[in-house]
């Protein structure tokens, strides 16, 4: 205990230093993906991609990203079992911190696509394997967080299948498809505004002191809901959809349609990866802070530090600000084939599937999740040529980052603890 | 350290085969313009430019061919399409008989150096117009195609697919009914002509009815791809 009381400044910072890294990477990398369906569509520009990104992924870390948070730093290894070693939590996630990072760069250099999620996940592994065992460490969390990482992916697919389908039926089956889209678009801007505010009222909002029943968390968002709605019917009455003459540009004013209501659904998807992703950089932090403020009583539920999100968030900001605008760009520049119908389906659907996953407090990999909503699209007839070996690539990362990780922490977890005990 | 390409987004879009699709009826269009050119020096004995004419159906049946390679060796098994690999092949396969059976018209009749009766000039040039007619028709389905695949594939664009290829149906009926016509009136000369000449005569006057029926067949083949 003594460990603590003597190195608490530096683990601190440490831990602030270490975890705005990870957060910034999460920016200048993960971001790209999550945006880089709407500025490939052409819904919008690389700036503006940018500035949506950055407002929406800071409301989500911080209004929403609590629960993966304590999943993260809490619902691995029960902390009760260092109860008498603080200090080694303490270093033990500091190492975890390192340890993915390093292997988000290395495998960056190598061109191997890496989820944040696992490798933070592979990093706790590791430290818990190496200074606790097999036994203590909560598999079942573990089970249930790695059975997510498959089933988000298919889920999310499964969603856009339905969704372009309806898309299909409902605007570019009727006898005037863009009338259709005015139509039916703010029903789906509704269905986005519905989700994304009622995780955050559920499940969220507590570290700002703010709690509310289920019903009227349900009530409040389904008004935010057709606030949204309201907005995008006012905006899309202002466009122009005169019948055009000619036939090859028949679903241009679709596709102009849904360019609009993508912006809608580009805010939901960076809302959803703030959310679910800040908390691969800040768990680890919030179990140091915890560790450092209350080092007797690991074990206990202690709420979350708001400055704690608010770091996370502010990182993510930096990192999408400093470098990720040129990623958005070479993906947006590669995925022009995603036409506004289509990116509205794929990111919605992944939006509300890792919101779904934020609500039960499980870290997925957002880029997968939009993977496999693209796919959903792909089976409902709505791409051209999607390359399945892709999902090979996916696949491997899923066998190589919880090991690659682990590998990686453990040797920073040795190094440090020299160096501290 | 190149982010962008590491990403799975980046690799998950592929080549798609269509556009070079679009490509190729294009060329087969071009070709069946070319044939009509064709005809119109060869009736007038202008074996110089009908020659020059026969060449560029040949450039135009070797770029077809291309087109045709390129689609088949960039369909991976590892490739997802909205439609069936086979259907697409088979689609390729129909369209690219049109422009070798108009290089086969051109070939035959330049090392011929084959001339119809003036008595049968009028009847096929009408022969000649509505087979045109046939290719161009074929490609305006084809074209849709694009219409189809942005709208998923939609009922709208279905429905005018299927009435473009009712379209092309008549067209084949009108090219069929020419057909007869032609060999009526050859029956009759064909006692004054040279036996030899009058076989290849009615061989050309096959071989133009062959190009209308396959014109006719990429549109079934689209509507068996509509289909599934």
């Amino acid at each position: 205990m003594s460990i603590i009381a003597q190195h608490a400044d530096i683990l601190l910072l440490l831990a602030c230093i270490f975890g705005f890294f990870m957060a910034w990477g999460i920016g200048a990398n993960d971001v790209a993906n999550a945006m880089g369906t709407s500025v490939g569509s052409g819904a919008l520009t690389i700036w503006q991609a940018v500035i949506i990104a950055g407002i929406f992924e800071f409301l989500g870390a911080w209004l929403a990203g609590g629960q993966v948070t304590q999943t993260i730093s809490k619902g691995l290894i029960h902390p009760e079992l260092f109860a008498d070693q603080p200090h080694i939590l303490a270093i033990g996630m500091l190492a975890a911190l390192l340890g993915a990072g390093t292997f988000l760069m290395v495998a960056s250099v190598r061109g191997m696509p890496v989820s944040t999620g696992q490798s933070i996940i592979g990093g706790i592994l590791g430290f818990a394997l190496v200074s606790l065992g097999f036994d203590p460490i909560n598999w079942s969390e573990i089970g249930k967080i790695v059975l997510s990482w498959i089933i988000s992916p298919i889920l999310a697919g499964l969603i856009a299948f339905l969704l372009f389908e309806s898309i299909r039926h409902l605007i570019f089956n009727h006898p005037n498809p863009a009338a259709g889209a005015r139509r039916y678009v703010p029903g789906y801007v509704f269905l986005a505004a519905f989700v994304i505010a009622l995780v955050t009222l559920v499940k969220g909002l507590s570290h700002i002191g703010l709690e509310l029943t289920t019903i009227t968390s349900i009530l409040l968002a389904t008004v935010i809901g057709l606030f949204a709605a309201g907005i995008a019917g006012l905006l899309l009455r202002r466009l122009d959809l005169s019948e055009e003459a000619l036939a090859s540009d028949r679903y241009r004013n679709v596709e102009r349609v849904f360019g609009y209501a993508q912006i809608f659904t580009a805010a939901t998807m960076a809302f959803a990866h703030g959310s679910n992703d800040v908390a691969n950089a800040i768990g680890p932090v919030a179990a140091v802070v915890n560790v450092i403020e209350n080092p007797g009583q690991i074990g206990s539920e202690s709420p979350l530090a708001g400055w704690v999100l608010i770091l996370g968030g502010a990182g993510i900001v930096v990192g999408l600000a400093t470098y990720g605008h040129r990623v958005i760009r070479t993906i947006g520049a590669g995925i022009t084939e995603l036409t506004p119908t289509r990116g509205f389906s794929a990111e919605l659907s992944a939006a509300s599937t890792v919101v779904l996953a934020t609500w039960f407090g499980i870290p997925v990999s957002t880029t997968q999740t939009l993977v496999g909503a693209v796919l959903g699209v792909g089976l409902a007839r709505g791409m051209r040529a999607l390359n399945l070996t892709v999902l090979g690539g996916v696949f491997a990362g899923w066998l190589l980052t919880l090991p690659g990780a682990a590998l990686f922490t453990a040797v920073f977890y040795f190094i440090l603890r020299t160096i501290f005990v | 350290m190149d982010h962008g390409k590491a990403s799975p987004l980046s690799r998950l879009f592929g080549r798609s085969p269509f556009e070079a699709l679009t490509e190729h009826i294009r060329q087969v269009d071009r070709s069946a313009d070319l044939l009509a050119q064709f005809f119109r020096y060869g009736s007038e004995s202008n074996w110089e430019r009908a020659e020059a004419l026969y060449r560029e159906i040949s450039d135009c049946e070797h770029e077809a061919d291309n087109l045709k390679d390129q689609i088949r060796l960039n369909l991976p098994s590892t490739l997802f399409l909205p439609i069936s690999r086979s259907d697409l092949l088979e689609l390729i396969e129909a369209q690219d008989k049109i422009v070798n059976k108009i290089k086969d018209i051109a070939g035959l009749m330049t090392g011929r150096r084959m001339q119809f009766p003036p008595a049968l000039l009028g009847s096929i040039n009408d022969y000649m117009q509505v087979t045109i007619a046939a290719v161009h028709q074929a490609r305006k389905v084809l074209e849709e195609l694009d219409e189809l695949l942005e709208s998923g594939f939609g009922r709208n664009v279905s429905d005018m697919i299927e009435d473009m290829v009712v379209e092309l149906g008549k067209l084949e009926k009108r090219a069929d009914n020419e057909q007869i016509d032609i060999r009526h009136k050859l029956l009759d000369l064909e006692s004054d002509l040279p036996p030899l000449e009058v076989m290849f005569l009615y061989q050309i006057i096959d071989w133009i009815g062959t190009v209308s029926d396959r014109a006719e067949r990429v549109g079934a083949r689209l509507q068996i791809m509509m289909a599934r």
